[in-house]
């Protein structure tokens, strides 16, 4: 499944809701249903905020199944992480000015099982999230 | 997401509903700063009962108003928060630093704080 949507905030509950939708030929719990929402939630939500800085793109999510495990894209076209190690530490923001809290890549590395972050400055991030589901 | 205010004393509930995410965050932050400043309120309770999602967004609109509240001397909770969220909660460490109880839990002295505040 690949899912373009402009990069725009009142896109994100749509973009949850159908990766949602397609997360659900899987026999998921409500729990492991909503860690997955989240996940994509912040992936999204920085490609728009950080990636994009709130101006035109395109935001790009594939999901996979691949065996038992489910495998989600985030790609933006946007500025890029320049230091993805400090991004990923908790608490870390380059925003904290817009409270942001930081901890979007703690909730996508605590809510999936696994979590890599590509990026290059000027060209844009990669996120690929999987997680295994028990009865797939 | 709907917010209703309501008001005890210079207590603040403000009954969310919906999704809290980045696109709603902005704009409830402003309205509670809004609030919060024309009633002269000290105390805040969010009332999460009817949040079906929430993201990291939302953990940046409770730390700031917290931060805020307490500024006024006030007290901050989060109550009737759904599992999803109370996950979210959990991760953030949000726990440590403001009271929060889960939907259904019989948290009698969270109310009782709530009710320190004038004319409740
Ligand atoms: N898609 C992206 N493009 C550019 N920078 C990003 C992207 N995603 C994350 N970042 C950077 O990583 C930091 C940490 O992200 P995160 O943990 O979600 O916290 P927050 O969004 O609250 O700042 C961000 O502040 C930003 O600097
Ligand atoms: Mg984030």
């Amino acid at each position: 499944m690949k899912l373009q949507v402009p990069g725009k905030t009142s896109n994100e509950s749509f973009v949850r809701a159908t990766v949602g939708a397609f997360a659900s030929q899987l026999d998921l719990s409500l729990e492991e249903m909503a860690d997955i929402k989240t996940a994509v939630s912040e992936a999204v939500t920085n490609a728009i905020i950080h990636g994009y800085e709130c101006q035109k793109g395109v935001v790009t999510v594939e999901c996979k199944i691949i065996g038992e495990e489910l495998e989600i894209k985030v790609i933006d076209q946007g500025i890029g992480i320049e230091d993805v190690e400090l991004a990923m530490k908790p608490l870390y923001t380059s925003k904290p000015e817009e409270e942001r809290s930081g901890m979007g890549f703690t909730v996508m590395q605590t809510f999936m099982d696994r979590l890599v972050v590509e990026s290059a400055l000027g060209e844009g991030t990669k996120i690929t999230m999987t997680k295994r589901v028990a009865n797939g | 997401m709907n917010t209703r205010i309501e008001y005890a004393g210079n207590t603040l509930v403000a009954k969310l509903e919906g999704e809290l995410d980045q696109h709603v965050a902005t704009e409830l932050r402003t309205r509670l700063d809004d609030e919060i400043s024309k009633h002269n309120i000290i105390n805040l309770i969010f009332d999460f009962k009817g949040v079906t999602f929430m993201d990291s967004s939302g953990i940046g609109v409770i730390v700031g108003r917290y931060k805020k509240i307490q500024a006024r001397g006030g007290t901050t909770m989060v109550i009737r928060v759904q599992p999803q969220v109370d996950r979210v909660l959990e991760i953030s460490g949000i726990k440590k630093i403001l009271m929060c109880s889960r939907e259904g839990e019989n948290r009698g002295e969270l109310y009782e704080v709530a009710s320190t505040g004038e004319n409740i």
